[in-house]
């Protein structure tokens, strides 16, 4: 194998917010108002294995537009690609572990060339002792289509239920609310995911 | 030193840190205690932001000056410079390179950093660059000071600098920590240690004297290279939908 070493992940430490939060890096809303689709609005809490929220955790999210469609050049499929959205967010909890940001209800995305996966937010969760990014995704709990997503399917039963964000009885705002919790250790613990991307020593 | 190691990594065992690495306390409590479920990629890990993360000026790589007070920063000047690759060894071009560190004597401008190191008017530890058509990052900055920390008595961190990069795909995201060859810090500090050996590796700067430019500064190499799914199929991801 002529595969080359891969640099290895470190913390992102405490010191992170005056760089990856800065005024034009930190993003809580990702649509603009001629953004196409169904405003929501997502929040919850980071937890350590104590129950105790992490004050000093950044999510990441990465999602696909209204229609389907990511916003990159591997997403070489037809659709229109809505031109008011990014789907990219980064948000940093506050002193008390809370997170929201502000989106667009996705499209469901292909899996492979028959099925197609429920619609999802892919996070990024990164913190002070984290020493690598831990990877999960946000379902939403009024989507049939979860129940033949084929990652969701991958999870043990007992536990997808960590995937799926709740929705809320009252809009905020415009938008629909979803609670979704991210537990870093212990009884409800998140699932988190590891990618085969075959770069393996 | 006796210490706990998890099973649990994501990526490579044999260069990424595992969750769980005990002489490093804030570990203990924030590393998932489940396996971690291994999944495809599929069409959303193969995207990312990346490739549209792009709002950087010049000022933004001279970290000695983009406090914006008109002044230079106190310190050792230094070039850092280097090539984004991907595991095949394609370099990653026009990607985002973010950075964050001390300032010469260690401290962080972070409001939560208060050991009495002093503060530098004119160095604000921040900085950001995209690479080039080759993949090449370069920042001019000055060498961060070593600072002390809780996680044990007598504990100081090595002098690093943080970066955060995306590369193409959400897979191959990374955030991790450059540190200066030939530190006598390193061997004692256990985030450093946390990866293994070769992880270590992946993660030091050599001095580089090409890099050094004459009465100015002095250059450290380091290439950055990043899971996901290998060689890009993209000429210019930046030219499509844009």
């Amino acid at each position: 194998m002529s595969r080359h070493p891969l640099t290895a992940s470190q913390t992102v430490g405490p010191f992170f917010h005056d760089c990856l939060m800065r005024e034009d890096a930190r993003r809580d809303v990702l649509c603009a108002t001629a953004t196409e689709g169904t405003r929501i609005r997502v929040e919850g809490i980071v937890l350590d294995g104590d129950g105790e929220p992490v004050p000093d955790a950044v999510l990441e999210v990465w999602q696909a537009d209204a229609h389907g469609r990511y916003k990159h050049p591997a997403d070489a499929r037809g659709l229109a690609l809505d031109r008011d959205f990014t789907g990219y967010g980064r948000i940093a909890t506050d002193a008390d572990g809370h997170y929201a940001f502000t989106t667009v209800k996705p499209g469901a995305v292909p899996f492979d060339a028959e099925r197609r996966q429920a619609p999802h937010i892919s996070i990024a969760v990164l913190g002070r002792g984290l020493l690598n990014h831990l990877y999960t995704r946000l379902y939403f709990d009024d989507e049939p289509a979860n129940t033949v997503d084929p990652v969701l399917r991958r999870v043990p039963a007992e536990r997808r239920d960590t995937l799926v964000a709740r929705r809320g009885g009252d809009a905020t705002g415009d938008a629909i609310t979803y609670r979704f919790d991210v537990v870093l250790q212990g009884a409800n613990e998140t699932v988190f995911f590891a990618f085969a991307t075959g770069n393996r020593s | 030193m006796i210490t706990t190691i998890g099973e649990i990594v994501r990526g490579d065992a044999a260069v990424f840190p595992p969750y769980l690495y005990e002489a490093y306390r804030s570990t203990i409590k924030r590393a998932p205690h489940h396996a971690l479920v291994e999944v495809p990629l599929t069409l959303s890990e193969l995207t990312g932001p990346g490739p549209t993360l792009s709002a950087v000026t010049p000022e933004d790589a001279d970290l000695t000056r983009n406090a914006g007070t008109g002044a230079e920063a106190i310190g050792q000047r230094i070039i850092v410079t280097g090539r984004v690759l991907d595991a095949k060894g394609t370099p990653v071009p026009h990607t985002l390179v973010e950075v964050w560190q001390a300032n010469a004597a260690g401290r962080y401008v972070h409001r939560r950093d208060q050991w009495p190191g002093p503060l530098d008017p004119n160095f604000l530890g921040i900085g950001r660059c995209t690479t080039d058509a080759t993949g090449a990052y370069r920042f001019l900055t000055i060498k961060p000071g070593a600072y002390p920390w809780k996680n044990h008595p007598n504990a100081w961190r090595p002098p690093h600098i943080h970066f955060s990069l995306f590369g193409n795909a959400w897979a191959s995201r990374l955030v991790t920590q450059m540190y200066f060859a030939g530190d006598p810090l390193q061997p004692l500090d256990p985030i450093f240690n946390s990866a293994p050996e070769a992880g270590r590796a992946s993660m030091i700067a050599e001095y580089a004297h090409d890099v050094t430019e004459p009465e100015w500064a002095l250059g450290w190499r380091w290439d950055i290279v990043l899971d996901g799914p290998g060689a890009t199929p993209f000429e210019d991801p930046r030219e499509v939908g844009a």
